[in-house]
């Protein structure tokens, strides 16, 4: 008995050496972005009974993968409500993977909403035109949810800045989520010119744009693309800016 | 002319060697290693399951699968093969003729022990080139249909960049380190627990039980050393969750897997403490199960 009480001191007092530490490890891992997901009592009615178990015992990323071609299969079935409803589970459990939330806002902001617009069963345009913006809004939630979750990866912000910029219309916040977004070191390059592009959009902002896009321009040939020129030349002429001081003028137009 | 006796050692890591070396050809012998078949066509399935995505998420789900089922496996190995040692050894008297030898029985637990670790190694090691064959076969096939359909030039170079960046990376090793660490922990705890126990089942379920209760132990953590004010569980329920904290291991320390495969990198410092806490553990359970064991009538 002396001897099982003593093996349960033992294991006791490691585990009082080690809490402490323990939780300091995971202040630092939250701290490296290893969140983990929130296995609470939704998720439990979510994943069912044995798939919250397999969650619980460190599978989540093998269940999260089985939900990911569940919810490809409801695609290829047009399922929209039932897509959307794995792919909340899905980002939930693996909110680390980018992937997923690019996916599933993508199906939402784009496959879905678009299905939404030219649904046959519903003869009025206003309802058809409410539900393509609900789709949009899913997508915008997905991805602002993605980006809270990956504040250190470049992607989620470029696509939240495409949603605004092609969906929504709405060059500030496309221009805020690409300028998030630039500031990362995994950016692509056409990161920092698409947030100088938005900018040009937004009125009022037409010299902080002019500036942007001018010291891009004379980074060289490869930043000079079609877009920017033409947007260079829109807000010297806007500016008025004069001739001499332009940096780009447009050729002739070519004699038919 | 007889040569003289050699003096006998108190601790002999020869005689710890040889223990370990049996244990590991007894396990060989049970053909514990036939699940790299199913572990085979797990992987390889998996990679054909996932030929409507996109690359980079077949190569996702291919990892997920992969390392997620060197898990399991190696999660299964480490309870079943441990639990069975020492009921196994007293059922066949081999535990017997082995202590009526003077080998002192830390020399013998520590002999098992090392004996499965070797096996869980082996397993992992076989899993694991398994694992980056089918990734490597993957990574070729998405290569070539690249090459195939664009022409060469920078911006190539870059697509096939990639392609590798999204397939091979440093943090794959760290990944596959902590699950073993996680199984010699599993085959530490569960070599204790069989140690006082009276049969493999006996064994079996409560490892399994403990399994399932270290993944929710931070949980628990978290409740016990919330500042008061800040979350307010009945006194009997924070007694509850401090006995939970102390006593079982928290497993979650090792699941750095999921966040391995969508890209998080692991800083040197969080893995050299996460390999620290596997040890520490590991350590522990064996000195209490040889507490245990030293004072078992056998």
């Amino acid at each position: 008995m002396k001897v099982k009480l003593l093996a349960f001191a033992i294991v006791a007092v490691f585990g009082a050496i080690r809490l402490p530490l323990e939780e300091k490890l995971s202040e630092q891992r939250r701290a490296a972005f290893f969140h983990g997901a929130k296995l609470d009592l939704e998720m439990r009615q979510r994943l069912g009974q044995l798939g919250f178990v397999a969650a619980l015992g460190g599978f989540r990323a093998i269940i999260a993968d089985l939900l990911w071609i569940q919810g490809h299969s409801a695609w290829e079935r047009t399922e929209w409500g039932r897509m959307a409803r794995i792919f909340d589970t899905v980002t939930s459990l693996q909110p680390r993977a980018l992937l997923f939330w690019d996916g599933a806002a993508w199906h939402m902001a784009y496959n879905a909403s678009v299905a939404a617009r030219e649904d046959p069963k519903q003869p009025r345009e206003a309802l058809r035109i409410r539900a393509e913006r609900e789709y949009w809004r899913l997508g915008e939630d997905l991805l602002l949810r993605g980006t809270q979750n990956n504040p250190d990866r470049a992607l989620l912000f470029d696509r939240l800045g495409m949603l605004y910029r092609d969906k929504f219309k709405d060059p500030e916040k496309a221009h805020a989520a690409y300028e998030r977004g630039r500031q990362l070191p995994d950016a692509l390059p056409y990161v920092r010119r698409f947030a100088a592009y938005e900018l040009a959009k937004i009125p009022g902002r037409e010299q902080d744009a002019y500036d942007r896009l001018k010291a891009l321009y004379s980074e060289g040939e490869d930043e000079r693309m079609p877009t920017l020129l033409r947007l260079l030349s829109e807000l010297e002429e806007k500016l008025g800016v004069p001739e001499n001081a332009r940096v780009y003028t447009p050729p002739p137009p070519s004699p038919r | 002319m007889s040569a003289a006796p050699s003096q006998h050692r108190v601790f002999s890591p020869a005689r710890i060697a040889a223990i370990a070396s049996n244990t590991l050809l007894e396990l060989v012998r049970l053909k514990v290693f036939y699940f790299l078949l199913i572990f085979a066509v797990a992987v390889i399935g998996s990679s054909a399951f996932s030929v409507k995505f996109t690359f980079q998420q077949q190569f996702q789900v291919l990892k997920d699968v992969s390392l997620g089922a060197m898990g399991i496996f190696t999660w299964l190995l480490a309870t079943l093969a441990t639990a069975m040692l020492l009921p196994k050894d007293i059922e066949d008297r081999t535990l017997y003729t082995i202590l009526a030898k003077p080998v002192p029985r830390l020399e013998y637990l520590l002999g098992k022990l090392a004996g499965v670790l070797l096996m869980l190694a082996v397993a992992l090691a076989l899993m694991s080139v398994v694992f980056v064959v089918v990734l490597y076969w993957r990574q070729q096939a998405a290569i070539s249909e690249t090459v195939a359909i664009y022409p060469a030039g920078a911006e190539l170079e870059a697509a096939l960049r990639g392609i590798q960046q999204e397939t091979f990376n440093a943090n794959l090793i760290p990944g596959v380190l902590t699950i073993y660490l996680k199984a010699a922990v599993v085959a530490s705890l569960t070599l204790l627990l069989s140690t006082f126990a009276t049969s493999s089942i006996f064994t079996i379920i409560v490892s399994v039980g403990v399994y399932f209760i270290g993944h929710v132990q931070p949980i628990a953590r978290e409740y016990w050393l919330a500042a008061s004010g800040a979350v307010d569980p009945s006194p009997l329920l924070k007694i509850f969750f401090g006995f939970i904290a102390l006593v079982f291991p928290d497993f979650q320390l090792f699941n750095l897997v999921d966040d391995i495969v969508v890209g998080t990198a692991v800083p040197g410092s969080v893995f050299a403490q996460t390999a620290g806490f596997g040890l520490g553990y590991v350590a522990v359970y064996t000195l209490v199960g040889y507490l245990l064991f030293a004072n078992r009538e056998l």
